[in-house]
């Protein structure tokens, strides 16, 4: 074949561009041989957010950022425009599986030691992309404005608001007015669409140049420990011994990874679907309870878990001690042993962070510390309990129910969790201390004195002196005496 | 010719190396006064900017006296769900400028209207008068009928907006989303 004619066309090109000169020996600078699988999570992330460029413009065409008519445009795009489903699935899944792939590679770069010199500011401009990201994903939650979203962000304004002195006026500069309305929606549109992207593309430069001009990390071999003075001339000659170009030998891997990726977005997508919009966010509709997407569900878990007392330091401290803590890692420790055998603090603490982010993560999807609204009425009262019960016995148990105690307490497990489950309450409290608790309340209970009649207050405690466990209400064979005996007394009289 | 070209022959500009030396002075005051006309005109733009992007800043400006219309709606010893529509919106606001608030008429006939957002972290509360409490569905923060903190997070009561009737409309001074430091 006669390839001079291309050759030619290209040359036209070169001859005025000079991109060979720059793109080349880029493309095919020596990396480690060592750099295997393990080093694919960096490409399989810009992938993404090459995808989220794409669909994100597609979105685009269609969504209407105004606080009256963004959620019908929502709407419109999952319901009516062809196709309009899926590029919002897309764009939702990419972006978990975006913070999940980036989440991993971060993780690798920890654990391989690949932060220390000479790459604190590829570690550095990392943890800018890091943040961009976790905002675009915050933002991007915000223009799904649906109830989630009007109420999620006012949680985030309620914790901006605590911010000392500036709080308020915080609050309005991100809002765009003094409501979550229309204003607010554009400043997050702007955000998600103008300001975020436009830094995470220069960051993103900026990290690539240092991966070329920095190198890939050697994978580390346990003993070896990094010395800024021998460390360049280290890594020259591995790389010249063990070395292999970039393109196309390292990037085959990429290459894979890449397209596994993308796979997945589509699998997920036609799985899965979009998220949401789930309910109109009408502010005047209150029955509902905001949940972030899950990348944020562990700071909603924190927060009800604090105690109040720590809860403004936390909410604004914490974030900057954590960044500032990270930022200053490749400083702290940016010499010394590479391997992750030999640095047992650090494994340690990978996975103390993720045992407690799991948990926590957990812990907010169960969310055991809110109340079940609609327990009360939602929920039947289990029929053992109201089994050969007397009159003002199952008065109690019509108490219990009516007064929503069942909102915060479970029987056979069905309520609410915020307090204990009531099923053996009587071999804990006897009838004395029960009155004290429902009166006077405490220990994160509301004191129900002004709120329950005398006589409410002695039906529901009578209930409540029959909730024993169930092998405490068989009498076992030649025990005539079970503590259902007890209840054949005369109710306790106030 | 092209058959043998190579694209190492043409030249790059960029790569030819310094320019001869400017001469000295008059060079010099060119180069400050390009600095200096250029940070004029920087100012010149970047204040309409700040202002335009700062403008939401008012300080406690956002307050307006709004009905919540006639008084005589509200029954003496409950608390009702109300509405209003904010006195700032913009026109594309819609629906998302109507804001509940929770009124609570005496038996005097005297008013306390709450705001909607619990005070940990403004979630939606809801009040249940078989129990006389509100409920925080978010982290389970409770208040009792007159607003005060019950249980949970929260570090204080409900927010209250100042209220007072005016021809029989009960009207309360509203407009912005209340948080810690800067209540209704």
């Amino acid at each position: 074949m006669n390839t001079a004619p291309l050759k030619r066309f290209l040359n036209w090109f070169e001859s005025r561009l000079h991109l060979a000169e720059v793109i080349g020996p880029s493309a095919t600078h020596s990396v480690p041989q060592s750099a295997r699988w393990w080093y694919v999570f960096g490409s399989m992330t810009l992938t993404l957010f090459i995808l989220q460029i794409s669909t994100g413009i597609c979105l685009s065409l269609a969504y209407v950022p105004s606080g009256n008519e963004a959620w019908e445009s929502l709407m419109y795009m999952n319901y009516e425009l062809y196709m309009g489903w899926f590029l919002r699935a897309m764009h939702v899944w990419g972006s978990h599986l975006m913070i999940t792939f980036m989440s991993i590679h971060m993780m690798q770069v920890f654990l391989y030691g690949a932060f220390k010199f000479p790459r604190e500011l590829t570690w550095i401009v990392g943890l800018g992309l890091f943040l961009c990201t976790l905002a675009m994903g915050f933002t991007g939650q915000v223009l799904r404005w649906d109830q989630d979203a009007y109420w999620g962000l006012g949680v985030g304004m309620a914790m901006v608001g605590r911010v000392p002195w500036i709080g308020p006026e915080l609050v309005h500069f991100v809002l765009g007015g003094a409501i979550i309305g229309s204003e607010a929606l554009s400043r997050f549109f702007a955000l998600h669409v103008f300001v975020l992207p436009g830094a995470l593309f220069g960051l993103i430069g900026l990290h690539l140049l240092l991966v070329i001009k920095c190198g890939i990390n050697e994978t580390p071999t346990p003993g070896y420990h990094v010395n800024k003075k021998t460390y360049f001339e280290k890594y020259e000659t591995e790389v010249k011994k063990r070395g292999m170009p970039f393109f196309p030998n390292a990037a085959a891997r990429d290459m894979v990874a890449v397209a596994i990726t993308l796979f997945l977005v589509i699998l997920f997508a036609m799985l899965f679907g979009p998220s949401g919009p789930i309910g109109k966010p009408d502010p005047v509709l209150i029955d509902t309870a905001p949940d972030p997407d899950f990348w944020f569900m562990s700071i909603f878990a924190v927060l009800a878990l604090l105690p109040p007392y720590m809860e403004t330091f936390l909410i604004i401290g914490f974030p900057i001690l954590a960044a500032t803590i990270l930022i200053l890692l490749p400083f702290i420790s940016g010499r010394g042993e590479k391997h992750w055998k030999r640095r047992p603090f650090s494994v340690i603490f990978l996975i103390f962070l993720m045992l407690a982010l799991g948990a926590l993560t957990y812990l907010a999807y169960i969310a055991p510390w809110s109340p079940v609204m609609n327990a009360w009425r939602g929920i039947p009262t289990p029929v053992a309990y109201v089994k050969g019960r007397t009159p003002l016995e199952l008065q109690g148990a019509m108490v219990l129910q009516n007064k929503q105690c069942r909102n915060c307490h479970a029987l056979k497990g069905r309520g609410g969790h915020r307090g204990p489950q009531l099923d053996d309450i009587a071999t804990r409290l006897n009838t004395d201390q029960m009155i004290r608790q429902v009166i006077q309340g405490g220990g994160n209970m509301p004191a129900y004195g002004k709120n329950l009649s005398p006589e409410s207050v002695t039906a529901v405690v009578s209930f409540l002196q029959t909730m024993h466990p169930d092998w405490e209400h068989e009498p076992a064979a030649g025990f005539p005496m079970s503590p259902r005996k007890t209840q054949d007394a005369d109710p306790p009289v106030f | 010719m092209a058959e043998n070209f190579s694209y190492k022959e043409a030249p790059d500009v960029s790569m030819l190396g310094e320019g001869p030396r400017p001469e000295p002075p008059r060079r010099t005051f060119l180069f400050w006064l390009g600095a200096a006309m250029n940070a004029a005109v920087g100012v010149m733009i970047a204040l309409p900017i700040l202002g335009y992007v700062f403008s939401s800043w008012r300080g406690s400006g956002w307050q307006k006296w709004t009905s919540l219309g006639k008084e005589d709606q509200f029954p003496k010893g409950q608390t009702r769900l109300s509405s209003y529509v904010n006195p700032f919106k913009t026109p594309w606001d819609g629906y998302t400028a109507d804001t509940p608030c929770w009124v609570r008429r005496m038996e005097d006939g005297s008013f306390t209207v709450f705001a909607i957002n619990c005070a940990h972290l403004g979630c939606p509360v809801r009040w249940f008068p078989e129990s006389r409490l509100f409920m925080c569905p978010c982290h389970g923060g409770v208040y009792y009928a007159d607003g005060t903190h019950a249980a949970g997070p929260p570090p204080r009561g409900l927010y209250k907006y100042q209220n007072r009737i005016v021809d029989g409309n009960l009207e309360i001074l509203a407009g912005r989303l209340p948080t810690l430091q800067q209540s209704t």
